[in-house]
């Protein structure tokens, strides 16, 4: 896609999302910051919603993925089954590689 | 996160301690289906007067308070308000006058 920034997860990937606390529209709830999940799905390239709030083009695009929480990641006290997971979507710029590199 | 970090938001809540879910039924007003209808052809791609992203993020800027005690729609319509004022589609001065005229209108119907 063209004025897209180039994807840089694939499914399976072990990604951080960044601890990162701005001011302004911020998508990224805060509950995920700084946790460690898994691409489970690239949504496609969007533009970016943090400068689309500020009625600016949010251009290029950047990719969206659908990123799997371990809810005994997220919370420390979390009582449910130790398979339960969460799901969520996260623009790239939010996302690092993590882990073992292939 | 440090103390220089910006704390979170309040519509940012996911998370936290929340009573139970109560599911009821609830009929739209009319003023609440105009506010539906007004965001449709405001944001529709030929205009473009807003985008849901300002919306978001003037209904992310209301107190907590604000926040909390307005319904869907009155959060709605307030920051379709916002947005257009912040994009100069109308002016505030604009706004107020009309606020009065509708009122005065509606006085003088009651």
């Amino acid at each position: 896609m063209p004025d897209a920034v180039a994807p840089r997860f694939q499914i399976g990937d072990r990604v951080k999302v960044r601890e990162a606390y701005p001011i302004g529209h911020v998508r990224t709830p805060y509950y995920v910051r700084g946790k460690r999940g898994v691409i489970e799905r690239v949504c496609g390239a969007f533009p970016n919603p943090e400068e689309l709030a500020y009625a600016r083009e949010g251009r290029p695009a950047q990719p969206l993925y659908r990123v799997r929480f371990l809810q005994r990641e997220l919370w420390t006290d979390y009582a449910g089954q130790p398979v339960d997971v969460v799901e969520v979507e996260i623009y790239q710029h939010w996302l690092e590689a993590e882990g073992p590199q292939p | 996160m440090t103390s220089s970090d910006v704390p979170r938001g309040h519509h940012d809540m996911g998370g936290l301690p929340a009573g139970a879910v109560e599911p009821s039924e609830h009929d739209y007003a009319l003023w609440e289906k105009r506010v539906d209808a007004l965001m449709m052809l405001l944001s529709r791609k030929d205009r473009q007067l807003l985008t849901v992203d300002e919306l978001r993020r003037n209904i992310e800027s209301l107190g907590p308070e604000a926040y909390d005690e307005m319904t869907y729609y009155e959060r709605w319509i307030y920051a379709i308000t916002q947005t257009l004022i912040q994009r100069g589609v109308i002016t505030v001065d604009e706004l107020g006058r009309k606020i009065e005229a509708v009122k005065t209108r509606e006085a003088q119907r009651a």
